[in-house]
């Protein structure tokens, strides 16, 4: 029943149009996601990735083209329907955290089992367990602010996975973190990946992240570049950033 | 899936309370300066209200001119306080798009945007005006009570002067909830994507 492909995109443009000067963000994407594979959006800030992270993730409408995910055409949803394929189907990450300031990590990571409908009690007795996977169990009732930032992205990451979606979305999730704490949430994503089977999808230009993906997604100038394994990339990487510690 | 779509939409109004009570008190002096002036345009309702019945009540009386007047300052007054809670609604979206685009992603449908930002409207505005009712019928009940001593008490129109309090209070709420609209509505039809976008 299951579709093999969580992620399809055919073809799609997106144009900005600000002021009189139109941008082409994105030229023609064409690109296959499988259930259960780890994939990484690479490029130079400005290539596209990012409205591509934002189409995948039916956060943005296309100019053009198709977006499928598990094999449902995004364009043809209504806002409820949007809204429940938000909450139930995906999970997001962000470059910013973007917990909601006034609510404790708790709250946050419990709020999509709210808008899900979960009940009161099942909602904080899971919030509490994926908190205690992210490894801050005792920092449940701590405001976004009483956080590190490496705290407050494992607290979105405990959210992105509140409604047990199919696929978590991460937008440069190591974009705002030091070295050591970026290399924690890679390994945080990945151990999810296998032992969840929750299909990751990154937007990226931290290296770092090539490590752990089955394969990598190169954008440049709106277009993919070139898409590559991950076994034809062991050669090539070995220690990238010189980083050792 | 059809199920499901309809328990996410009538479910979280006890949570937009919350978090709409919530973001009240984490913005509790911007909250203080829009409550201020629904109260202030309500305490001015009321008193012109207060001191026009009481007035009528031991034998005054207006001629057209005065009356057509006060309907005319009450509406200014009024308005300002209405474009005051359009700005500060306005203010309250913008600061916080990304919060908006976040809640969309995680789930929340564009009433539940809505909701958040009418009930937050809807609270500053039933603290201001019952406050300006209630001291806006006290200050002139006191300038009255000075002006024509215990007279006033024997002839005082308490039921039409409570009916204009409730009234005054309903207006007031009203107007604030209204003044909200735009921007609620705004802030709820935003794509995700653009609204996590916005730099401020």
């Amino acid at each position: 029943m299951a579709a093999e492909n969580i992620v399809r995109a055919i073809d799609v443009t997106k144009r900005y149009v600000m002021g009189s000067v139109e941008l082409m963000a994105l030229k023609g994407i064409t690109v296959t996601i499988r259930r259960g594979e780890y994939i990484s959006i690479m490029g130079p800030s400005g290539s596209g990735k990012s409205t591509l992270f934002n189409m995948i993730g039916g956060l943005d409408r296309v100019t053009d083209g198709k977006v499928y995910i598990d094999e449902v055409d995004v364009a043809q949803l209504d806002a409820y329907e949007l809204a429940w394929l938000r909450c139930r189907k995906i999970g997001y990450i962000f470059q910013t955290f973007n917990l909601i300031p006034v609510m404790t990590a708790l709250e946050n990571v419990t709020l999509p089992m709210v808008f899900a409908g979960t009940t009161v009690d099942e909602a904080m007795e899971k919030g509490l367990n994926l908190l205690e996977m992210v490894g801050l169990g005792e920092r449940a009732m701590h405001k976004p602010a009483e956080l590190s930032g490496g705290q407050q992205q494992r607290v979105a990451i405990a959210r992105a996975l509140a409604n047990d979606p199919a696929i978590v979305l991460a937008d440069e999730p190591t974009g705002n973190l030091d070295l050591k704490t970026g290399k924690e949430i890679i390994t945080l994503l990945k151990r999810l990946n296998q032992e969840q089977s929750v299909t990751v999808i990154s937007a990226t230009h931290d290296l770092k992240m090539l490590d752990v993906s089955d394969r990598i997604f190169w954008i440049r100038d709106g277009m993919v570049e070139r898409v590559e394994d991950r076994a034809s990339l062991d050669l090539k990487v070995g220690t990238v950033e010189g980083e050792e510690e | 899936m059809d199920q499901s779509i309809a328990k996410q939409i009538h479910l979280p109004l006890r949570e937009a309370v919350k978090i709409s009570a919530r973001s009240i008190r984490s913005r509790f002096g911007r909250a203080c300066i829009t409550t201020g002036g629904i109260f202030l345009g309500i305490a001015f309702l009321m008193s012109v209200v207060t001191w026009t019945q009481v007035e009528a009540a031991v034998g005054e009386t207006f001629d057209a001119t005065a009356r057509a007047r006060q309907v005319w300052m009450i509406t200014i007054s009024l308005l300002v306080c209405v474009l005051g809670v359009v700005n500060s609604m306005l203010m309250a979206v913008t600061e916080r798009y990304k919060e908006i685009g976040t809640m969309k992603c995680l789930g929340a449908l564009n009433r539940f945007i809505v909701e958040i930002f009418l009930l937050e409207s809807a609270f500053m505005g039933l603290v201001g005006s019952a406050l300006g009712a209630v001291i806006g019928w006290g200050v002139i009940t006191l300038v009255e009570l000075a002006k024509h001593g215990s007279r006033v008490l024997a002839l005082y129109p308490w039921g039409s002067v409570t009916a204009a309090a409730l009234l005054a209070a309903a207006l007031g709420v009203t107007l604030s909830v209204l003044g909200a609209v735009y921007p609620a509505y705004r802030a709820s039809r935003m794509v995700p994507a653009d609204a996590m976008r916005v730099e401020i």
